[in-house]
């Protein structure tokens, strides 16, 4: 693949590889309202996934469709963050994950929004503000949780502590993505590192929550080295589609 | 007013084919049959998430997964407005949930049949959903005036559904040999249950007559029945797809299709627990549930704490 092909690729597999998680949530939500919130957000970004996808596929040149990337490619191939792929836990680490993700989708995607490139530039314009909904909601539930009872307190801060270790893989730089922010058509997740933490630490002090420590980072999503949970998520995700090679659906 | 003048006010609502709003005087069966009726509904609604949830995360291409995942959504939304509509009656969600959770009120038997090929995605949004337009777009008119706009917005987004679910079908039908085999499978084990959800033959219905009268019923049970059966086999025509009854004939005399015997001591087992997925539906509804109290109570605490706040600002 090309490198803006790749670059599109890891977008897309962030996303979709959420949407995963987040729609194993159907039916078991807190309440019904939630259940409509995280189905909703796991529309918006299956919709980003499925261009981001597509994008990539046509780059590539070679007719691979979304359905192919999706559903074809193993474990190694996918080049999504650790942090997207990890089981959702209880309620405080689903939304532990959303936040630490969610805030840094939406920095990298409004940065996106001047790519050169103007696919890009045009599915960030889009996306970004449904993720602005995202953090909107991620936010607003670590509050209630960090500062709602105590037993919500500690959960909420054991999700926080959980997701941690996955936080430093998403601000890495490679090559291939330092060629492209240099040419103005990809976002280095290392220029939006400081907004970050700006942002997530003002949301965890409200909360009443302790930023972590982490004794270990995750590493290798980018080149397809990923945590044991893949591998399962996949299997469940793509067995039916490769059951029947060639099928229209 | 008396209860005499009471009573005929409202009745002169009803033969005039008007709305009972949520302030008007109503008598107490009235409401009582409604809350039954529109809490089963959104029970059904919300049980209803579990079979077709059970194929989000394996939906074999990323379109159909959105479609999905849109679809159980939409479900949840019904089980909102509903309860909405109910709360206009006098009664919580929370204790509506809770009759529903420890058994005391039920919903549609159809959601005790597990879904397992993805064809079952297909013969629920057609028959199913397809079954449940046919009962409720009646209700559109309902005599109660909250029940009845609920019911206007659920019927739009069930006829979606239903579309959705045949296109699908279709799709299958006209795809490789197995995928054919797959929905011929789902439809001959969703038409018999299918027809089961218009509820006993009119000869044994319970609660129609009084329901006709309030305006909360139009049709009954076999009319609805029969309605969808005409409706049912061209369509199933078009698919390529046989239903699983060979006395199913077209009666030219009276223009509508003759079936065969439903099986109606399999609705009763069902009904009575007896089915293969009623305690699985329940426990995964409890559970739900009961995993998420400390969601909702942290949410509830967080409130009081915002509101005490405020309260000391000001
Ligand atoms: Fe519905
Ligand atoms: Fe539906």
């Amino acid at each position: 693949m090309i490198p803006l092909a790749t670059y599109a690729l890891r977008l897309g597999d962030d996303a979709l590889v959420l949407t995963q998680r987040l729609s194993e949530w159907s039916s078991r939500a807190p309440e019904l309202e939630e259940d409509v919130a995280l189905t909703n957000i796991g529309l918006d970004l299956l919709g980003q996934a499925r261009v981001l996808l597509s994008y990539a596929g046509e780059l590539e040149g070679e007719g691979r469709t979304e359905d192919d990337l999706a559903y074809l490619r193993d474990e190694r191939e996918f080049t999504n963050v650790q942090l997207v792929e990890q089981p959702n836990g209880d309620f405080g680490v689903t939304i532990a994950r959303q936040l630490l993700f969610s805030v840094y989708q939406l920095l990298v995607y409004g940065d996106l929004r001047a790519s050169s490139d103007p696919t890009l530039a045009a599915v960030a314009g889009k996306a970004v503000k449904e993720v602005a909904y995202h953090v909107d909601h991620a936010e607003q539930w670590t509050r209630r949780l960090g500062d709602g009872t105590e037993e919500s307190h500690d959960r909420m801060q054991a999700g926080i502590d959980a997701m941690w270790p996955f936080v430093a893989e998403l601000f890495e730089s490679d090559d291939l993505v330092a060629e492209l922010a240099a040419a103005g058509v990809a976002v280095d997740p290392a220029s939006v590192q400081a907004e970050w933490d700006r942002r997530v630490d003002a949301v965890l002090a409200d909360a009443t929550l302790t930023r972590p420590t982490p004794t270990w980072r995750a590493r290798g999503g980018r080149s397809g080295v990923h945590s044991e949970h893949m591998g399962f998520l996949l299997a469940e995700m793509q067995h039916l589609h490769r059951s029947h090679p060639g099928a229209t659906w | 007013m008396d209860e005499t003048a009471l009573q005929r006010d409202f009745d002169a609502t009803i033969d005039a084919d008007d709305r009972i709003e949520p302030r008007d005087w109503m008598p107490d069966a009235y409401r009582q049959t409604l809350i039954r009726q529109i809490a089963q509904h959104a029970h059904s609604e919300i049980i209803g998430m579990q079979p077709e949830g059970n194929w989000i995360t394996r939906a074999p291409s990323l379109k159909r997964k959105a479609i999905l995942m849109a679809k159980v959504q939409d479900e949840a939304g019904h089980g909102l407005y509903l309860y909405s509509a109910a709360e206009t009656l006098g009664v919580s969600r929370d204790e509506l949930l809770d009759k529903l959770h420890t058994g005391r009120q039920r919903y549609s038997s159809i959601f005790n049949y597990p879904t397992i090929t993805w064809a079952d995605m297909g013969a629920i949004g057609w028959l199913v959903d397809g079954a449940a337009i046919m009962n409720q777009v009646p209700l559109c008119r309902c005599s109660y005036g909250p029940y009845a706009r609920a019911m206007i917005r659920i019927c739009k987004e069930e006829s979606f559904h239903q579309r959705q679910g045949f296109e699908l079908l279709l799709t299958l039908s006209n795809g490789t040999a197995e995928q054919k085999a797959m929905a011929q499978d789902a439809v001959n084990r969703w038409w018999w249950p299918s027809l089961m959800m218009f509820g006993p033959p009119d000869s044994e219905s319970t609660h129609s007559e009084q329901s006709m009268r309030w305006g909360i019923k139009r049709f009954s049970n076999d009319e609805l029945r029969q309605r969808f059966v005409d409706a049912s086999v061209p369509q199933a025509e078009i698919l390529g797809l046989t239903l699983p009854d060979p006395q199913l004939r077209f009666n030219s005399e009276t223009g509508h299709y003759e079936y065969g015997d439903i099986d109606w001591s399999e609705f009763k087992r069902i009904l009575a627990g007896d089915g293969p997925c009623n305690a699985q539906r329940m426990a995964h509804r409890v559970k739900a549930h009961t995993d998420g109290a400390w969601v909702r109570e942290a949410a509830a605490a967080y409130a009081d704490k915002r509101a005490a706040r405020e309260e000391g600002a000001a």
